[in-house]
């Protein structure tokens, strides 16, 4: 139980860490719709439309390791297992 | 008495020619290009976004730019940030009260400091400028580009006409227009940038 906790909190921590850091590692708060400019070629005035697009920022990346933390520390009340003696070999 | 008849007819004339060098641009813009990009930037974070919702008409004279009036309007509805919840509680009655003041306008009175090169006017641009029902004067930098004969380009050739491009960027206080003032300012900056890219069509009778 306790290794399955820590495996469950390092698997975590890595995939919460990666996502952030692979979806552009957003310092903000967590968006769900992104900007998408484009030029008009008459006026050369920049047209802002919104798209829908998850960026996780900070906030996503403070959940995901606050929970790994806690399953880490949740793991550390657990008690190893212990193997059972074989009575014959004793 | 015919001098005075050959000068009323002679002001008259040069009246006559000044209006009809006077056009009306209307800022309502089918394509959505026009827009408000706004920019604050506090100590805990940066917030940008836009609007889109313009309307407005101005009066422009190329050949007597000083003279130009208008007032353009943005709907408080249309600003739009990354974050729903973050537009929901901009949009709320503790912030913009965007049922209440549907309307952010500013309100040109006058042209200061006016220089022009060609096609294209600086100048400061003298007026009210309205939000969440707090109007305050401002002089604010201003660039115009007067682009005759471009709205044919604009709409595939369906309208012929001329078109205006007004661009300006400048700060506000959120403090002056009571929008939370002195409150949350370590995540909600009190100084908003404002950056205006609109372009108005003045078709052709």
């Amino acid at each position: 139980m306790k290794r399955t906790l820590i495996i469950v909190a390092v698997v975590l921590a890595v995939l919460t860490g990666s996502f952030w850091a692979v979806k552009g590692a957003h310092v903000g708060w967590t968006q769900n719709k992104q900007q998408v400019k484009t030029i008009d070629p008459i006026t050369e005035i920049e047209q802002i439309e919104w798209q829908e697009k998850f960026l996780p920022g900070l906030d996503f990346l403070a959940i995901g390791l606050g929970l790994a933390s806690a399953l880490l520390v949740g793991s550390f009340f657990c008690r190893n297992q212990t193997k059972q003696q074989n009575p014959q070999n004793s | 008495m015919k001098q005075i008849l050959v000068t009323l007819v002679v002001a008259g004339g040069l009246a006559c020619s000044a209006v009809a060098h006077q056009q009306t641009f209307d800022f309502k813009d089918p394509k959505g290009v026009n827009n408000a990009v706004f920019k604050l930037d506090a100590p805990l974070e940066a917030i940008s976004g836009s609007a889109n919702g313009v309307s407005g008409t101005v009066t422009f004279d190329s050949h007597a730019p000083a003279a130009t009036k208008g007032k353009i309007v943005i709907a408080s509805k249309s600003l739009t940030v990354g974050n729903t919840m973050m537009q929901e509680h901009m949009h709320s009655e503790g912030w913009l009260d965007v049922a209440k003041h549907p309307e952010i306008s500013f309100d040109v009175k006058q042209l200061k400091d006016v220089k022009t090169e060609g096609n294209v006017t600086s100048a400061t641009a003298v007026g009210t400028f309205s939000l969440k029902g707090v109007q305050k004067e401002l002089s604010v930098p201003v660039k115009l580009t007067y682009l005759p004969g471009k709205l044919a380009d604009r709409s595939g050739g369906q309208m012929k006409g001329d078109l205006l491009v007004v661009r300006s960027t400048f700060t506000i206080k959120r403090a002056d227009f009571n929008i939370k003032p002195g409150q949350n300012e370590d995540k909600v900056a009190n100084e908003i940038e404002l950056t205006l890219s609109i372009a108005g069509a003045s078709p052709q009778k």
